[in-house]
């Protein structure tokens, strides 16, 4: 069985499988990376590197998109 | 029906190389319904919808994208960096924006107090000229203040926003000597942001001579979102087409419109 470690997504905790790439991370939250923008430790990831960035324990992520606003 | 441009010439607004045809900008955000925001998105005319950029919903509950609704080849969508108070934090969210892959233009936002939500003019300034230099469009944010309109054009604003009152008062143009007098000196296209109220506030506004306008809770806060958009439309092509027709001077005393001679012993 593979070991989970701990990350904060959107400032919540959340566990992963240790050694997951950000790509794993978004088809886990059943989001498209098409949709999101990924922000790995304050450092924007493109879209084509995702499958690329492995996360650690205690990495922060931010997963944003466009919400309305003036 | 004659139309506005048929009978006065106006050239397109063109920001940062790119060409609008409709000098009215909308926001998103307040409307009550999805349904409702974008049949006031159709009825406005706008090209220019602004978006805030937000943390994912992960459990899926509250917010969806609002691409759900916009479509990006039909409308140019305008990132902000509202709720930002710092210019570091405007730059993160502008980065994140640009890199949802649409355009490289911000509205720009560093917000200096929580009460009224006037701008920081340093934190602006700063995040324009770095911003800028990223290759960034930056549209500025601002007090209607000339010589920070005029700092902001130095550091590489493609347009500057002067507001008109505070985000979300309704107050209309407080003061439209300041602004005009921004219009007079800049180069890059002026855009009022902000306090816009009601269709004769858009009206006046555009009378100054301004670009365009952006407003967002005149429309999702009217009764009629949907007719507000409408009568918003009317008003900023009427400023506009005023503007350019060019009114008679005011004077404190009686003119006659009707011939003096010729009246009856």
């Amino acid at each position: 069985m593979s070991e989970t470690i701990e990350i904060v997504v959107n400032g919540e905790p959340h566990a992963v499988t240790s050694g997951a790439s950000l790509l794993e991370l978004l088809a886990a939250l059943e989001l498209d990376p098409r949709a999101v923008v990924v922000e790995h430790n304050r450092r924007i990831v493109r879209r084509p590197a995702l499958g690329d960035v492995r996360v650690a324990a205690g990495d922060a992520v931010e997963l944003v998109h466009f919400v309305g606003g003036g | 029906m004659t139309t506005a441009v048929d009978v006065v010439k106006d050239i397109p607004l063109t920001i940062g190389g790119r060409v609008f045809h409709s000098r009215l900008l909308v926001g998103t955000g307040k409307y009550r319904s999805n349904d409702e925001m974008m049949r006031a998105i159709e009825a406005s005319g706008a090209e220019v919808v602004t978006v805030a950029v937000r943390r994912v919903d992960l459990d899926r509950s509250k917010t969806e994208s609002i691409l759900h609704h916009i479509d990006p080849k039909r409308w140019f969508l305008l990132a902000n960096t509202a709720g930002c108070y710092t210019a570091e934090d405007a730059m993160r969210y502008a980065r994140l924006a640009r890199e949802a892959g649409f355009n490289d233009f911000v509205k720009l936002e560093v917000i200096g107090d929580q009460e009224t939500l006037l701008p920081d003019v340093a934190g602006t300034l700063e995040a324009t000229r770095i911003l800028a230099q990223e290759g960034f469009k930056v549209l500025a944010y601002t007090n209607e203040d000339l010589i920070t309109a005029l700092r902001l054009e130095d550091a590489g604003a493609a347009a500057v926003m002067p507001l008109a009152s505070p985000i979300g008062s309704g107050l209309g143009l407080l003061n439209p000597f300041h602004v005009r007098i921004i219009k007079r000196r800049l180069h890059v296209p002026v855009i009022v942001d902000a306090g816009v109220g009601t269709a004769s506030d858009a009206c006046v506004t555009m009378e100054q001579g301004v670009d365009g306008i952006l407003m967002n809770t005149a429309l999702a806060a009217a009764r009629d979102p949907v007719a507000m958009a409408h009568a918003m439309r009317l008003a900023v092509e009427a400023g506009r087409t005023a503007f350019l027709a060019g009114r008679m001077p005011k004077r404190e005393v009686a003119v006659p419109s009707s011939p003096v001679e010729g009246m009856l012993d």
